[in-house]
């Protein structure tokens, strides 16, 4: 005999079921009932966000960070469209989520009620799937389908919008079964004849080089992708969002290509006679002009979605799958070798490209920063990031050698995701170092969530590169807007550190490079969170750069 | 190996046969998903498919480029969708379904029937001052009638979109028992009827 339940009951005893011990969430009316049971279910525990903007991105962050599901709670109208830039971002960067969004009464659906919004057909473009759930009855159900759905094949978001009355209907709940969804199917796709294709590509190539993307992350494939580097000594360039996939103080590896990459690594590719594509969606800041793009290699693409194939770019060997399940295949295939003709090559472009060499000055760099940064954790910590130059110079400086220590917006591209992010790495990873650099420009996007840092007393050093400036911005109108600066300079800052003393948050202040060291050590052994405001030099570009829709032959290698 | 520049060179449009569940919103997601990629529906019909709980829905597609090859594996992402297939350069049999109200009065009555007759077309009403035809067929049969048609005068015309299927010429020859379909280009392609949707 089941028992009968509340929706909301049932809400929470699905996600207790899938693993579920913490979620970010912002309560509203429509969601309220749930709420009025979440005292009853101790094993959840509620981080309470200032946006629900947060809420999204902590629970996207909390995934990518642990490799769980990340969820978050909204409420029907404005709670739900808050969500929406983080679902966003989950779903450009293929990061699992659960969102469950409260929705209006069912008799009110449609006559546009207070606080209602048709959130399944506005996330319909940024969710891998959502669903509006009629029945108590089918959500237990429905919830097991949307983890299921979130967490497999290519990951993504999933949100769930759950209208009041479903919330206090009652029902039954059996628990988690098997579940089955007609069509989709997480069989291999792979085909022996592409595996045996790209072996022998591999085989036959004689300066091969691999671009390692987010899907090595998500596949758990640091070890595979490792073996096959050093089996067949090819160099390994990752994408921005493929840092961390490989650690950067192995010999092989090559930093990361694109737009604001390592010189050398654009060129590596460009060199190259074959590129073996894991994981990557051969994006257009690595690929700018596709015409131009690495001509002279032939392509090997592996990737377990099939419609990123040939999306962008040639493909002469598609594989689709598992990262993980395709490396363990072709690695025993794969016989060994030394390549010291081409590593050699590889050698003289680091060596010719030196790409990562700080800028003489007397002032404050961004770039320092982040070296010293790099050299005082020995890369042993979560790093998150938002958008702009400090995330650019945070990818190029800082040596990531832990897997999955990178937490940044790579497709979307969210300024502010800095500050929510690492609340859902750290409460993800209680006891690891998480450091979070943030623009002055994107930390003031989510800034009040240094409420929901002090309230859960999240020990997480957010590095505000201050240079009120939005960066990138000045950087592009310096370069390719003839100098017409507009709307770039942030003449309202707060004093930082009074901000985050405002909030019972430890404050420090960099201003030069004398006290940088020991600003950072103080901050890394404080037991509780810290905002450090590092004044850094106004207007100072990052470069590398390749500008958008270029190739590596508009190379712009530093300040002219 | 595909060879993508073939096909991306000189094909912009795409015939896409799939199955699909039948829920309320499924063919929101799917316009949405031609829309955001910058396709275009030429033509589209639905109906209930022979599996239950199940529609089937074929598109005709137009868009640019090597991205509209992808067409049917971005359909596939889609959860409602169970399976899609491109089936442009298979061996299909398409067909069309047009009424068309056309004017016609004594004079030119026969005129009209006997066009009817050399189209092997159904009419279906007739009244004092126009009759109706229906007509199935190829996209360039219809074309055709409709301007022959087009100096009596055409009330209205009203077009399905194509459906279509592979035809069922069986070759024998792959010891895996996959029903193989020749191709105009005359490759062997393995299609399976129940692919598994990737994800």
């Amino acid at each position: 005999m089941t028992s009968r339940y509340t929706g909301a009951e049932i809400v929470c005893k699905a996600l207790i079921n899938e693993g579920v011990d913490v979620v970010f969430g912002l309560p509203g009316g429509a969601i309220l009932p749930l709420y009025g049971v979440l005292s009853k279910f101790e094993e959840i525990r509620h981080i309470l966000v200032r946006h629900e903007q947060g809420a999204a991105h902590a629970a996207d962050a909390f995934s990518r960070s642990t490799g769980k599901v990340g969820v978050a709670f909204a409420t029907s109208g404005p709670g739900a469209t808050n969500l929406i830039t983080g679902l966003a971002t989950a779903m450009m960067d293929s990061a699992p989520m659960i969102a469950i969004t409260g929705q209006v009464g069912r008799s009110a659906i449609g006559t546009d009620a207070f606080q209602e919004t048709d959130i399944t057909g506005a996330t319909l473009p940024v969710t891998k799937h959502n669903y509006l759930v009629m029945r108590a009855s089918d959500l237990g159900e429905t919830i097991h389908e949307a983890f299921f759905i979130a967490k497999t094949g290519r990951p993504g978001p999933v949100l769930i919008d759950i209208p009041k009355d479903v919330f206090t209907e009652k029902a039954e709940y059996i628990g988690k079964k098997t579940i089955s969804i007609p069509g989709y199917n997480l069989l291999s796709n792979t085909t022996i004849e592409s595996v045996d294709n790209a072996v022998e590509l591999i085989e036959q190539s004689k300066k091969p080089a691999i671009l390692a993307g987010h899907g090595v992350i998500i596949s758990n494939a640091y070890s595979e992708l490792k073996e096959l580097s050093e089996k067949s000594q090819i160099p390994v360039v990752t994408t921005l969002l493929g840092i961390s996939s490989f650690p950067e103080n192995h010999v092989l590896s090559c930093g990361f290509p694109g737009m604001h990459g390592m010189a050398y690594s654009s060129l590596i590719l460009d060199q190259s006679d074959l590129i073996i594509g894991i994981g990557t969606r051969f994006d257009d800041r690595i690929v700018g002009d596709p015409k131009r793009f690495a001509v002279k290699s032939k392509k090997i693409h592996i990737d377990i979605d099939a419609s990123e194939i040939g999306k962008t770019v040639k493909i002469d060997v598609p594989i689709v799958g598992n990262i993980k399940d395709v490396l363990n295949q072709i690695n025993p295939m794969i016989s060994k070798n030394n390549r010291s003709k081409w590593l050699n090559q590889v050698l003289d472009l680091k060596s010719d490209h030196p790409s990562l060499e700080i800028p003489k000055s007397d002032h404050l760099l961004g770039q320092k920063v982040i070296k010293t940064l790099s050299d005082i954790t020995n890369g042993d910590a979560i790093i998150c990031s938002g958008v702009g130059q400090h995330q650019m110079w945070t990818a190029q400086h800082y040596r990531f050698i832990n897997p999955n220590s990178w937490i940044s917006s790579g497709g979307l591209g969210t300024m502010g995701y800095e500050v929510p992010s690492a609340i859902g790495a750290q409460v993800g990873n209680p006891g690891k170092l998480v450091w979070s650099i943030c623009g002055d420009g994107g930390f003031q996007m989510t800034m009040m969530e240094l409420a929901t840092v002090k309230e859960n007393n999240l020990p997480v050093k957010y590095a505000i590169l201050n240079n009120n400036h939005l960066g990138m911005i000045t950087q592009w109108q310096g370069l390719f807007y003839n100098e017409d600066y507009q709307a770039e300079t942030y003449t309202g800052n707060p004093d930082f550190v009074k901000l985050a003393e405002s909030y019972g948050i430890k404050g420090l202040r960099v201003n030069n490079q004398d006290n940088l060291v020991d600003v950072i050590k103080e901050a890394n052994s404080h037991s509780g969170p810290v905002v450090v405001d590092f004044v850094i030099e106004k207007v100072d570009n990052v470069y590398p750069m390749i500008p958008a829709g270029q190739s590596v032959s508009e190379l712009i290698e530093e300040q002219i | 190996m595909v060879n993508q520049e073939d096909i991306s060179n000189h094909i912009n449009q795409r015939t896409i046969s799939s199955l699909v569940q039948d829920k309320p919103g499924v063919l929101s997601r799917i316009a949405g998903l031609f829309r955001r990629r910058g396709f275009n529906i030429v033509s589209l019909a639905v109906g209930s498919s022979e599996i239950s709980g199940l529609s089937r829905m074929t598109f005709v597609v137009e868009g640019p480029g090597s991205a509209l090859r992808t067409v049917a594996d971005q359909l596939k992402k889609l959860i409602d969708v169970v399976e899609a297939k491109d089936i442009t350069d298979k061996n299909i049999v398409w067909r069309e379904l047009a009424l068309i109200k056309v004017n016609s009065n004594k004079k030119n009555r026969s005129e009209i029937l006997e066009l009817a007759e050399i189209f092997r077309v159904n009419v279906i009403d007739i009244g004092v001052s126009n009759l109706t035809m229906e007509i199935t067929g190829g996209k360039e049969k219809i074309d055709s009638l409709v301007e022959l048609l087009r100096k009596f005068g055409l009330r209205e015309v009203i077009r399905t979109g194509r459906v279509a299927t592979l035809r069922g010429t069986l070759i024998e020859g792959k010891s895996d028992g996959e029903f193989q379909y020749q191709t105009k280009s005359g490759d062997d392609l393995s299609e399976t009827f129940f692919e598994s949707g990737s994800v």
